[in-house]
């Protein structure tokens, strides 16, 4: 690892003034890409700003239907979050698969979207869940937000603060890990909720988590597996690396939603 | 058998220190003035090196010196070696070509050492490394042995014309191909083994430390023979004279062969603190050990079995291309040679066999014996062959193997193997009754009925150990004799100290060897301590590998007790005023046979060292020692079953049950045995479905050098094992040990694709089976 200077932030106006003081400064929100990406001297930020342990940043709230995760909540408190659990188990399974428990428990939500990996597990929940991002400028909905690999709406400087959605009246999240990784190779993501039905795929797709029309219709029409039997995914939107070609992922893709509509009953 | 002797499951005494965190391993090794080293490595497969500049490296802080390969040539460091010479057919020796310890002119692999960097502090050096400017002319590359051999492919060493370092056979051609034309069937295969990543959890590191005063050099390494490498780096790289070079091998955390080797490294720290004048440590971080610690495999073969109208097997035939890297490693030549070749008769009564196997060099990590080393690759190949066979004939996998068993011991196989002892039909027999293989049928259906498609398939392994009778190896052309030393010596109050040249690194030799002590001399084992791994305490050894610890190691501990008790029984007779042939010992007390006479073994002990009454002519002290040679390898042998399940949406694949019958002859520590079994499964079960290493073909960048790319088996990928065992004794040595270390990354390979090709019903599927591999097979039928 290089160098660098680390600042524990306590409050999100300082972490955001800590960020602009400075040309070559990261956040760091729990660390577990931008960690080993630094000790493989593959980063190498003059500064990391730590906001992990900003408590306007912490904590879950779940007033009726309405969920808030604050941005520096880690996947283990979703994981076993009892009011997450009344109201949106898919998502407490999601946390709770991601990663192993060191990752789950030093990795924070809000480091996970705004990373944007595209085999990241929470990207395809936010874009089914059609989450509320909130940050310290302004609220983005999921699927502004998540741009392209690695890449999000966030501005310079800009913190995410919460995420927030409505409960979905169902939902279940399936995913299929690299053998290696245990990354998702495809993860699908499907909620039925106030806005209709939606189908969040991360892993997969080869400009990052996309949601899936053709199976959202399908599914309006009929929510069972057998609803999404005549679709064909095309794999040419697909990922390709040496554990899944692109025909072996829109397969997953496909295998993956029939599952999570199964599991979403 | 007592509570603590042979036969008894003893906990580990080793692992207080573990699983405690005191273990004390090379990197925990700090001397005063101790300096770090980083090694500037090639970043391309192949190129031409034109010029490097170190003059702003040089100047950064903490830097103290920046080596190259010139100055280790000016001082007479010699060129590493390989071990074990083996001559093509045609009688030409190996093409081999010439490994410097750090390159000059040219880089031959992603890896390859260059400079050494040596600094206050390990971020200084690395630093620096980043710092220095190499200019490199590159050069087209090639990873795969096929495309090494093909004209026009790029040229590695000008020694091996098309890459070609030797074209070797073994057994009888004529015949075989005879047999083969006469066959009522001939099964045709062409299987891969893939090439691994050994991923010890320990990295390689060496401290390196020269005193000026004494000429004399120590080196701490992650080594499975240190006194081969004193042997080597000596006799070969001309780091110092024997004498002058003391090397130890303190804890090591996993070898799986991949540290029985003399790396660069060693060699260039050495050297280092001789020119810098401080000592100087080297740790390897993951992706150095990816990179540079010796692959294992990579092998491309064709097997033919021909069979009779009444499915006898009259000739088996193969043609294998190894792949071994950009350099001949220190055993690389044996590995698909003699370890290999020499074991392609399986279990089976074969008239007639015969290998041809081509070893090629690519830009690639040089590949050695990596657990099992040679015998997984045969296995795999006669085990994949002979269940094909069985599905192509209609028979049974399990009967077909059985009718061609080798029944009569001793049997002379076509390819140098005699084989000594064993019953294979009892470990197929305790196989099948475990797995309740004839009840896999009502399985398979149940399963269907849930979507799922069930297999079960069968390997019946064997393999040489207890490596090796020193003249047998010697005439095949090894460097080196395979015997072991041991010394014990029964200090003055009857304590027990045995020094072994067997090496633990992980096989938990200070818990066995205590138990034989304890067993033979009727002692508890925690007046027992084991020594190994200093050149400076233990006699000259040849190290651990091979699966031989047990049978050559402790066979020489074995040795040299009998001539302690020997002595011990002498004393005690004298003391006692009785005949030495009464004495028995027993309990800690040597006793005279029948009657209320005894002497405390402690007392008999201090009669030794007072010397104040001991017979006429007897020397003072006892201390034994003894170097024992075997008569032959011995044989491991078992039947391992598999049974999966396949997804056949996802093609992933469970393993649902893997029964492993082993018969590794008499067994110390059953405790010990069944890890080692555990733990040679998991890693078969990983290059069955998991490992995979992979180079791009035109960058010769290895593609597969973490863990985020490189999948190592985890205990979610694993079945809960049933071991048995069954017991023939090994004639070729005293304790009738055959081994354990290797046989579970033999045995399960092709266990685990029979099963999966079994229930996926095609046989077109390489290793590692990944959920990809197996689903592009379902969907290729």
């Amino acid at each position: 690892m290089y160098e660098t200077n680390y600042h524990r932030g306590s409050s999100v106006s300082e972490a955001a003034s800590l960020l602009a003081g400075s040309d070559e400064a990261k956040l760091l929100a729990g660390g577990q890409t931008l960690i080993p990406t630094m000790k493989q001297r593959l980063a190498a930020p003059s500064d990391v700003v730590d906001i992990r342990h900003i408590a306007e940043l912490k904590g879950i709230s779940v007033s009726g239907s309405k969920v808030t995760i604050g941005a520096a909540t880690s996947h283990a408190e979703v994981a076993q979050s009892a009011d997450i659990a009344n109201v949106c188990p898919a998502l407490c399974g999601l946390a709770a698969h991601i990663g192993d428990p060191h990752v789950r428990h030093m990795g924070t939500i809000g480091g996970s979207i705004a990373n944007n990996d595209p085999a990241a597990d929470y990207p395809a929940a936010m874009v089914a869940l059609d989450a509320t991002i909130h940050t310290n400028k302004r609220t983005i909905s999921a699927s502004d937000f998540f741009v392209g690999l690695f890449e999000t709406a966030l501005d310079e400087g800009e913190i995410v603060t919460a995420v927030s959605f409505d409960a979905p009246s169902k939902a279940a999240y399936q995913k299929f890990p690299n053998p290696a990784s245990r990354y998702a190779m495809a993860g699908v993501f499907v909620a039925q909720g106030n806005g209709g039905i939606r189908v969040g795929v991360t892993g997969a797709g080869s400009e990052g988590v996309f949601r899936s029309s053709e199976m959202e219709e399908a599914l309006a029409a009929n929510f069972s597996p057998a609803a999404l039997d005549a679709i064909a995914v095309d794999p040419a939107g697909m990922l390709a690396d040496i554990h899944g070609s692109a025909v072996y992922r829109a397969n997953l893709v496909k295998v993956m939603a029939r599952r999570a509509v199964a599991a979403a009953g | 058998m007592g509570v603590e002797g042979i036969g008894a499951r003893v906990a580990r005494k080793e692992d207080k220190r573990f699983i405690t965190g005191k273990g004390r391993y090379t990197d925990d090794m700090v001397v005063p003035g101790m300096k770090h080293a980083v090694f500037v490595r090639s970043p391309h497969a192949h190129a031409k090196i034109k010029s490097i500049d170190t003059s702003s490296a040089s100047a950064m802080p903490g830097v103290i010196g920046i080596l190259d390969g010139k100055q280790l040539t000016e001082d007479g460091i010699g060129s590493l070696i390989c071990g074990w010479a083996v001559h093509s057919k045609d009688g030409s020796p190996m093409n081999m070509g010439v490994w410097r310890p750090l390159a000059e002119d040219t880089v031959r692999y992603v890896g390859d050492a260059i400079l050494i960097v040596v600094a206050d502090t390990g971020d200084q050096a690395r630093a620096a490394a980043e710092a220095v400017v190499i200019d490199y002319e590159e050069l087209p590359a090639v990873t795969t042995a096929l495309a090494a051999l093909k004209d026009g492919a790029p040229q590695i060493h000008p020694e091996a014309d098309h890459n070609l370092i030797f074209d070797w056979e073994i057994g009888n051609g004529a015949d075989v191909d005879a047999a083969i034309a006469n066959a009522a069937h001939v099964t045709n295969l062409d299987v891969d083994n893939n090439r691994l990543v050994p991923n010890a959890m320990e990295p390689r590191a060496t401290l390196g430390v020269y005193d000026d005063s004494e000429e004399h050099y120590t080196c701490w390494t992650t080594s499975q023979n240190p006194h081969v490498a004193r042997l080597v780096m000596s006799a070969f790289y001309n780091v110092a004279p024997e004498n002058k070079l003391r090397v130890i091998a303190p804890d090591v955390g996993g070898g799986f062969g991949s540290k029985i080797y003399i790396y660069p490294e060693e060699i260039v720290c050495l050297w280092a603190s001789k020119r810098t004048g401080v000592p100087v440590k080297w740790t390897a971080d993951r992706t150095e050990a990816f990179l540079t610690d010796a692959h294992g495999r990579d092998h491309v073969s064709n097997i033919k079995i021909a069979f009779d109208a009444d499915n006898r097997i009259t000739a088996l035939k193969v043609d294998t291309i190894a792949n071994l890297g950009a350099y001949m490693s220190l055993f690389s030549s044996s590995v698909p040679t003699y370890l290999y070749a020499t074991l392609l008769s399986g279990q089976y009564n074969i008239a007639n066999v015969h290998a041809n196997v081509r070893t090629v060099y690519t830009n690639t990590t040089p590949v050695d014996a990596y657990r099992g080393a040679g015998r997984p690759e045969a296995s795999y190949l006669v085990e994949r062959a002979m269940e094909t066979a069985a599905r192509e004939l209609g028979v049974s996998p399990a009967e077909l193997r059985r009718k061609n068993f080798i029944t009569q011991f001793p049997h002379q196989t076509p390819v140098i193997m005699n084989y000594d002892g064993g019953d294979f039909g009892a470990s197929l027999d305790a196989a099948t009754k475990a797995a309740d293989y004839d009840g896999f049928p009502a399985r398979k259906a149940e399963a269907a009925g849930r979507g799922k498609l069930r297999g079960i398939g069968m390997s019946c392994y064997i393999e040489a150990c207890g490596i090796a009778p020193s003249k047998a190896v010697g005439s095949l052309g090894a460097g080196v004799g395979l015997w072991e030393s041991a010394e014990v010596r029964v200090n003055a109050v009857g304590t027990i100290e045995v020094l072994t040249g067997s090496h633990s690194h992980g096989q938990g030799h200070e818990t066995t060897f205590a138990q034989l002590v304890a067993e033979r001399l009727g002692v508890g084992m925690d007046t027992v301590s084991i020594v190994h791994g200093d050149t400076d305490k233990v006699q000259m050894g040849m190290g651990t590998y091979g699966s031989r610890s047990g049978a050559v190691g402790m066979s020489a501990v074995s040795v040299a007790l009998d001539r302690v008790e020997a002595k011990a029984k002498k004393v005690a007779a004298h003391l006692l005023e009785a005949d030495e042939s009464d004495i028995v010992i027993e309990n800690g007390e040597l006793k005279v046979a029948g009657t209320d006479k005894s002497v405390p073994w402690f007392q008999m002990a201090l009669a030794c060292y007072t010397a104040h009454n001991l017979p006429d002519g007897m020397e003072p002290g006892l201390k034994e020692s003894a170097f024992f040679d075997p008569t032959n390898f011995s044989f491991p042998a078992g039947c391992y079953i598999c049974e999966v399940e396949v997804d056949p949406e996802t093609g992933k694949t469970e393993i649902i049950q893997f029964v492993a019958a082993d018969d590794f002859g008499n067994i110390i520590n059953p405790m010990i045995v069944e890890g080692q079994v555990h733990g040679g499964v998991a890693q078969g079960i990983g290059q069955a479905m998991l490992e995979s290493c992979i180079y791009d073909p035109d960058t010769g960048q290895l593609l597969t050098a973490s863990y985020m790319d490189y999948a190592m088996p985890r205990a979610d990928d694993l079945p809960s094992f049933d071991v048995s065992t069954t017991v023939t004794p090994s004639p070729s040595n005293p304790l009738g040990i055959k081994g354990c270390g290797e046989a579970g990354a033999i045995g399960s390979p092709p266990a685990v694709i029979n099963a999966i090709t079994d229930a996926i019903g095609s046989n077109k599927l390489e290793m590692p089976a990944s959920p990809q591999a197996v689903w592009a097979a379902l969907n290729a039928k």
